[in-house]
Parts: structure tokens; C-alpha cells; sequence
């Protein structure tokens, strides 16, 4: 059981909800340290404009996965309003299982697209472009099964009505995967 | 402006504006103006971060000190970038430069665009 | 009044408390105390490892050549695997899990009035992922090729390429146990803050709150806002090792001076996390053992968040000569110059503390008062390092080696003997011998001296870092440079007090062994007439940690207070409702 620890909020917070938010300031370094190194790489080296570097990422699929990434907070803050507004647990589920869905079906494309690319020659390994896409798109990529992981965890409590105030704390998470990849998008694929 | 800042309508509104957005920074690089591109790929991304921030996560809804703690940490990147990007992004500088390799491209890849 | 039930809720494995099996309650447990002693155990015997490490290395710079007894001949691969691996052990497998981890996850819930922490499974979590990057530390010693050797620091291109570093699987295994360790402090750090905003009993408010917890608070705070760039990097180090990646790599178009900005953006604020809980232990010990009430308390706060953001902006002071832009080093001499400013201030604060205070010389306070003396000339040594015109000449001596130990060790070795034997009566419910607790103490602080002193003076000769050896250098081998004595000579002497302080090593250990041998618990809850909340708990602590969970009236610090004397006491527990 929940020590008397947990469900205090000296701070006027909630704990779990307090311990999101700076796992997310956590991850805003993280992140910022992958991201800000690519930009000033990035910005070092001209060429990786052009095909065979950024030029050669398909803004199309990136568009794809932006939307579906999108539309998946959208299902995990419905969810939250079903758990925190409508006490409604197996919606804030159903709703879950859609943003997992969601996260899955991002996975999905980014495997087709990473296969075509390495199929293409454009490996970890081609240029130096190449090999922070994948690092700046594999480490998003594990929070993103990270974030499905634990949601489905989650989803499996809300469905029987348990934990309600869990389906926030891992949409905020959520969400923040998604704003990561709200920058991922136009550094990766839209400045060429 | 709805006079609900909750609520599923809120949140579809939300999102209907964050695809639009994101058509509209898809677009900017077919304009072929280079800092256009630019200031509409980022300056949406800015945009939609915050509409995430605020009606997605909440983030004014929660008490200020949170407000100060992703800031502070946004800043502390912007420090981290401006103490390092001097050597990371310039060639040459003061009595000093960097050889210039020039990457190739994959052999073996033929011309695939967006 | 007080009741037999410890919480409100029904733990599941409370009622089988006495029955709880050895995996259940040793290993297996999610109580705070229980984690603690986890961390404390497993960072001293990495202490040991370290340490081991240091006499092995010191005896080959003072005996170049010569068998060391317990290792051998020690090759310059060797020497370069032992200098790496003991400065890691001792920053991120000793100081860290014993200053923070150990003392924040045992102190924190008591010192705030609660049960536990508010995440006790994460907390649980945290410690095996930190074993585990123990032992994938420790494994890398054994692979083939040995541990890596590329010093604690990593830089690439020696770190990156194997065939220049020579230990393929050791590199590789070294950069992943440095990233778990990391994730366990994340996954700590976000309990110790939480716990500390979130949990504390009713009327304690922000100012009411012990220095030790806010020091242990900010100093997780202050590592979760830096160590991503270098978890960023890591990852780009170990694709670089495994992969060719070229992150780090010119011939690739990458730049190795990104991996010291990423390593280095987290290691300066590094030093002050792990300086931050020293100095919150000798805070609490000052007080209790002069009677007075910390010198302005909110200014020392202030202080430290002041120092905490400050840390951020001197980074490049360690890569002065690296080849940063000149005015980048301009800006980072102005900013490191800056930090010494809070820094001198809290000193001259715990000095005031001090003052006309009713000293009792118990063996915590010894620990202390020595904390503040050694590490006041670790800091006014960093003054010639933080200005890029001497670090030109000093960076990379010996003096660097010398200033970093006069912080390093009071942070971590005397500031971990201040929290223990100030700490122990309440861990163990014991009190320590006095006697072998002051043998021990002067038997370690003595020797440090003689092992660094003798140090600044090598390195202002000019002696370099990182050299297994000193014969072929004839400038670095001459004599007379100091009361008769040559440099090899002060070698030697540095060499011969490591290992007198760490024979006296084993004054400890007796001390702990005799002291938990004793059948009776002697302490009492509250041995020293402390105010703080820990003292209202039983010692030990048991299970919940308070019969009753307590309510706070006052700040931590009301010692010798003149309402107080009417009542023939000097001290107001925080507890005390009059």
C-alpha cells in the first residue's frame, strides 16, 4: 500500500503529477543535448542540405507520423477528461489503448522508413547527418515504447476503475514525446 | 475563444489547429523562399509546442513554480548551446580553423527527394 | 497519544514484519532505511576498490617499476586503467550513492516527518539499476583488453577508437555502467525532490526545513538539469565505439571538443551536487554540537540556489586550453571567478555559526570542522585554475590533481564520516567509541595532508597528469625543490601517507564492528539533544518510522534560544508544540 508520504501535497500538487513534470524537465535536457548537438552540426556543415543527407529524409512519411502522433494526444487528453471530469474509467482505457495505437502505428511507418533508407545505402554509418537521425529519432523512438509500455500498464488499472489519476500523469508524459517530435519533424525532414 | 477551456470540443478545436499548422510547415519549403522555410518550420513548431503545453498538458493550470521549472530548463539548453556551438558550427576563428571534410553521400543511392 | 499503529494504511508485508525472510528484508524491501543502507554498503566497498586503486597507482609513481605488493608490475596500460577507474569509482560509485542516495534516501523521509518515500518501488528500482551498473563497472575490469584507461574524462578520440584506447569491451562497458548510474540518480533524484516538496509534516514550511534536506534536494535538482547533454553524449560515445559512427570524429566531419562540452556542461554542476549534501551534513553538525542556530539560514538558501544556477555558466573553465574560441574562455574566467563568491560567503556563514558558540569537540564535529578547513584551501586553490592566464601553464599539472582532492576528499570521505558518526547512534541505535572515532579521524586527516601538499608543489615544478612514470623526465626528477627533499622524494612521501591514512582505515571498520557487536542499544532517540525531526524517531527508526506522525512548530536551528533558558534547556525540538 501507498506510504502516508505519497498522499501528501505539501506543494499543492498532486505527487505523481509533480514527479511527471520533472521527469519532464529532465528530458527536456536530455533531449536538448541530442538536439541542440545536431543543430550546431547541422548548421557547421552546409552540405547536409542536400541529397544524400537531410535532402534524402521523406517529408512525406515524417508528415504521416507527425499527424499520427498528433492525433494520439488528442485520444490521450480525451482519455484524461474521461478519467478526471467523467470518472469513467473503461473509456479513459479505450481511450489508452487508441493513443497506444496511435504510438504503434507510429513505430510501424518509422520501421518502413528506416528499412527503405537502409536499403538505400542510408545507414547509421553513411554520413554523420545519417547517424544523428537515428540517434535523435531512435532515442524519441524509446520513449515512445517506453510511453506505450506504461500507458497500456495504466490502461489495464483504469479499466477496472483503479488509479484514475494515473491516466494524466502518463499523458502529460505523453504529450511530451510528442512535442519532442513536433521539433523532430521540421529539423529532420523539413530544412533541407 | 470557447468558454470552455476543457472539455472534448476544446480539445478537437485544439487539435484541428495543430493539423493545420502542421500542413501549413509541411508547404513552407514549396514556397522556395529559404527563410520563410525556416520561420515557418520553426515558428509553427513553437506554436504548437505551446498549444500542446497549455491545452494539452495543462501546463497554466498547474501551479507557477512548474512553469519556472521547464523554463529554467529550456534556458539552461539555450546556455549549453551558446557556450558550444562557437566551436561546434564555426570553421576558423581567431588564429585557428577546422579542415573542412566534406561528407559524401551514400554510394549507391539514386536521387530520392522528400 | 501515541499508538501502536505506525500509518494509517495496512502495509501488505507489515504484519509479517517479523517474519519477513532474508531476500524480503535485506534485498528485496522498499523502505527507505533499508535502500539506504544498500547504497552505503555498496558504495564503500567501492570505496575500497577505489581506493586499492590508488595505492596500487601511488606506489608505482613513487617506486616506478617495482612490484606492488597485492597487485604486481603495474604496465602503462595498467596505470592508465587504474587512474580512470579510480577517479569514476570515487565521483559517481562512492560520493554520489553514499552522499546523496544513502544519506538523502535514509534522512529525507525522517527529516520531513514522514513514513517513506513517496515512490518506495521506484526507489527500489533505483538502487538495482545502480548495482547493476556497479557490476557492469567491475566487469569491465575483467574483460578482455581490461577496463578502459582513457581517463574519467573520456575524451575522444582516445575513447572512441579502439584501436587507439586498446580496451574494445572495457570502453564500451565503462560508458554503459556511467549511463546506468545515471539513470538510477534520475530515478532517485525524482523521489528525494518530490518527497521533500510534496510530504512534509503539517506546519513545516519551506524555511523550517532542515540544510541537509534542501541541500540533498537541490543537488538532485541540479543533476537532473544537467545530466542530459551528457546522456546524449554517452549515447554518441558508445555508436562512435561500437558502430564508427563520427560524432566525435574529424576525419568524419564530427568534433571531439562537442564531447567536452557535453561531458563537461554536466560535470561542473557535478562537483557542486556532490558538494552541496556535505555541506548540508556539516551544517546540521555545526549547530548541534555549538549550540547556536545557523547563521542566516535564508541567505544561506539563497546562496545555494544562486550557486546552483551560477554552476551552469563555468563549464569551459576545463577546456581553457583545448582550443575553445579565446573570448569563450574570456566569458567562462569571469563566471568561474563569480562562483567563488557564494561559495566564500557560506564559509564565512558556518564561521558565524561557529563563533562564541558551545563548542563540544565530539568526533562528528572534528569531521566538520576539518571539512571546512581542507575544503577552504581546495577552494582558494581553484581561484589560479578558473582564470584561463595560469590554468595555461597549470591545467593538466599536478596542482589541478592537488586542488581537486582539497574538494574532493572533504566532499566525499570526510563528509561521509561527518554524516556517519554523526548519524550512526540514530542508523544503528549505538553509539560509536569516541576514542577510535578521534584515532581515526586525525590518523585520515593528518596523512591527506601529506599526500596532497607535497602535490601542489609537483605541479607548480610542472609535473603533467597521467604519467605512469616520472624516470625519463629529468626536470621532473630533480632534487632539493623542497626542505632538502627532491621531487621524486615528495613522490614518495605523498605514497607512504596514503598508506598510513588507509591502515587507519581499518580504525573504522573496528569501530563499526565493536559498535555493532554491543548488545544493548544506547543511544536513545535523541543523544545530542538535537532539534531536527530524525531525533524524534526511535533509534533505529522501525517500520513507518514514527508511532505518531509528528507536527512541526518551529525551524530546525532553535538552539540556545533565551525563552528556552527559562526552562534550563538549550534546544526546541521542531516537534515540541511549546
Amino acid at each position: 500500500m501507498r506510504p502516508v508520504a505519497t498522499t501528501r501535497s505539501t506543494s499543492g500538487m498532486t505527487t505523481g503529477r509533480l514527479a511527471v513534470w520533472w521527469v519532464i524537465c529532465s528530458e527536456i535536457v536530455i533531449f536538448g543535448g541530442i538536439l541542440g548537438s545536431y543543430i550546431m552540426s547541422r548548421i557547421a556543415h552546409d552540405g547536409w542540405g542536400h541529397i544524400g543527407f537531410a535532402g534524402s529524409t521523406n517529408a512525406y512519411i515524417g508528415l504521416t507520423n507527425t499527424f499520427v502522433l498528433l492525433t494520439s494526444s488528442l485520444f490521450a487528453v480525451l482519455g484524461h477528461y474521461a478519467a478526471e471530469h467523467e470518472q469513467d474509467g473503461p473509456k479513459a482505457a479505450r481511450y489508452l489503448y487508441l493513443t497506444a495505437g496511435g504510438g504503434g502505428l507510429f513505430l510501424c511507418i518509422k520501421a518502413f522508413e528506416w528499412t527503405t533508407e537502409i536499403g538505400h545505402g542510408l545507414t547509421i554509418t553513411a554520413n554523420n547527418f545519417w547517424s544523428f537521425y537515428y540517434v535523435a529519432a531512435g532515442v524519441h523512438a524509446s520513449h515512445v515504447i517506453a510511453g506505450m509500455i506504461i500507458m497500456l500498464i495504466v490502461a489495464q488499472r483504469a479499466k477496472k476503475n483503479l488509479d484514475l489519476h494515473r491516466v494524466e500523469l502518463v499523458g502529460v508524459y505523453w504529450h511530451f514525446v510528442d512535442l519532442v517530435w513536433i521539433f523532430l519533424f521540421p529539423l529532420l525532414y523539413i530544412a533541407k | 475563444m470557447s468558454d470552455e477551456t476543457h472539455g472534448p470540443a476544446h480539445y478537437k478545436k485544439i487539435w484541428a489547429l495543430l493539423v493545420v499548422l502542421l500542413a501549413i510547415s509541411f508547404l513552407g519549403p514549396f514556397v522556395g523562399i529559404h527563410w520563410l522555410t525556416l520561420a515557418t518550420a520553426f515558428g509553427i513548431a513553437i506554436w504548437k509546442a505551446w498549444l500542446v503545453l497549455k491545452n494539452f498538458m495543462h501546463i497554466t493550470a498547474q501551479p507557477r513554480f512548474v512553469s519556472y521549472m521547464v523554463a529554467t530548463c529550456l534556458v539552461f539548453m539555450l546556455l549549453f548551446y551558446a557556450g558550444t556551438a562557437g566551436d561546434v558550427m564555426k570553421h576558423s576563428g581567431d588564429q585557428w580553423y577546422k579542415p573542412q571534410v566534406e561528407q559524401s553521400a551514400p554510394v549507391g543511392h539514386h536521387g530520392e527527394h522528400e | 497519544m501515541a499508538t501502536a499503529e505506525v500509518t494509517h494504511d495496512a502495509h501488505d508485508d507489515h504484519g509479517h514484519h517479523a517474519d519477513a525472510g532474508f531476500v524480503k528484508k535485506y534485498l528485496w524491501s522498499t523502505d527507505h532505511k533499508m535502500i539506504a543502507m544498500q547504497y552505503l554498503v555498496t558504495g564503500m566497498a567501492m570505496a575500497l576498490i577505489g581506493g586499492f586503486f590508488a595505492y596500487v597507482f601511488r606506489m608505482q609513481l613513487a617506486f616506478p617499476g617495482v612490484d606492488v605488493p597485492g597487485f604486481g608490475i603495474v604496465s602503462p596500460a595498467e596505470y592508465n586503467a587504474l587512474v580512470t577507474n579510480h577517479g569514476t569509482i570515487m565521483i559517481f560509485w562512492v560520493a554520489m550513492p553514499v552522499l546523496i542516495a544513502a544519506f538523502g534516501n535514509f534522512l529525507i523521509p525522517l527529516m520531513i516527518g514522514c513514513d517513506d518515500m513517496v515512490f518506495p518501488k521506484i526507489n527500489r528500482l533505483s538502487y538495482q539499476v545502480f548495482l547493476l551498473s556497479a557490476i557492469v563497472l567491475v566487469s569491465s575490469f575483467f574483460v578482455q583488453g581490461g577496463g578502459f584507461g582513457g581517463a574519467w574524462t573520456a575524451y575522444p578520440p582516445l575513447s572512441a577508437v579502439s584501436a587507439y584506447n586498446l580496451t574494445p569491451l572495457g570502453s564500451t562497458l565503462w560508458v554503459v555502467a556511467v549511463a546506468l548510474e545515471f539513470v538510477a540518480f534520475l530515478l532517485g533524484g525524482i523521489n528525494f525532490i518530490t518527497t521533500a516538496m510534496n510530504s512534509r509534516a503539517p506546519g513545516m514550511r519551506l524555511y523550517d526545513i532542515p540544510m541537509a534536506v534542501w541541500m540533498i534536494v537541490v543537488a538532485s535538482i541540479l543533476f537532473m538539469a544537467s545530466v542530459g547533454p551528457l546522456i546524449a553524449g554517452a549515447i554518441m560515445l558508445i555508436f562512435d565505439q561500437t558502430l564508427h559512427t563520427g560524432f566525435f570524429d574529424p576525419a568524419k566531419g564530427g568534433d571531439p571538443v562537442l564531447w567536452q562540452h557535453l561531458f563537461w556542461f554536466f560535470g561542473h554542476p557535478e562537483v557542486y551536487v556532490v558538494l552541496l549534501p556535505a555541506l548540508g551534513f556539516v551544517a546540521e553538525i555545526i549547530t548541534t554540537f555549538s549550540r547556536k542556530p545557523l547563521f542566516a539560514y535564508r541567505t544561506v538558501l539563497y546562496t545555494v540556489f544562486g550557486t546552483g544556477i551560477l554552476s551552469f555558466t563555468v563549464w569551459a573553465h576545463h577546456q581553457f586550453i583545448s582550443g575553445i574560441d579565446p573570448r569563450m574562455a574570456h566569458i567562462f574566467t569571469i563566471t568561474t571567478l563569480l562562483i567563488s563568491v557564494p561559495i566564500a560567503e557560506m564559509m564565512f556563514v558556518y564561521i558565524a555559526t561557529l563563533y562564541r558558540g558551545s563548542i563540544t569537540l565530539t568526533t562528528p564535529m572534528l569531521w566538520a570542522l576539518a571539512f571546512l578547513g581542507e575544503f577552504l584551501i581546495g577552494g582558494v586553490t581553484g581561484i589560479f585554475l578558473g582564470a584561463s592566464g595560469p590554468d595555461i601553464f597549470y591545467h593538466d599539472t599536478y596542482f589541478v590533481l592537488a586542488h581537486f582532492h582539497y574538494t574532493f576528499f572533504p566532499i566525499a570521505i570526510i563528509g561521509s564520516f561527518a554524516g556517519l558518526t554523526y548519524w550512526w547512534p540514530k542508523i544503528t541505535g549505538k553509539m560509536m567509541n569516541e576514542t577510535l572515532g578521534k584515532i581515526h579521524f586525525w590518523g585520515t586527516v593528518i596523512p591527506f595532508n601529506l599526500i596532497f601538499l607535497p602535490l601542489f608543489v609537483l605541479g607548480q615544478l610542472g609535473q603533467h597528469r597521467r604519467i605512469y612514470s616520472y624516470e625519463g623526465f629529468g626536470e621532473l626528477m630533480r632534487d632539493d625543490v623542497l626542505l632538502g627533499m627532491g621531487m621524486q622524494d615528495l613522490r614518495i612521501l605523498a605514497t607512504t601517507a596514503l598508506v598510513v591514512m588507509l591502515a587507519f582505515q581499518f580504525v573504522f571498520f573496528l569501530n563499526v564492528f565493536l559498535t555493532l557487536r554491543k548488545k544493548e542499544k544506547d543511544a536513545g532517540s535523541n543523544p545530542y539533544d538535537a532539534n531536527s525531526l530524525e531525533w524524534l524517531a526511535p533509534s533505529p527508526p522501525g517500520h513507518g518510522n514514527f508511532a505518531e506522525l509528528p507536527t512541526v512548530y518551529r525551524g530546525p536551528y532553535e538552539y540556545s534560544h533565551p525563552d528556552r533558558k527559562a526552562k534550563g534547556t538549550d534546544f526546541w525540538p521542531q516537534w515540541e508544540k511549546e
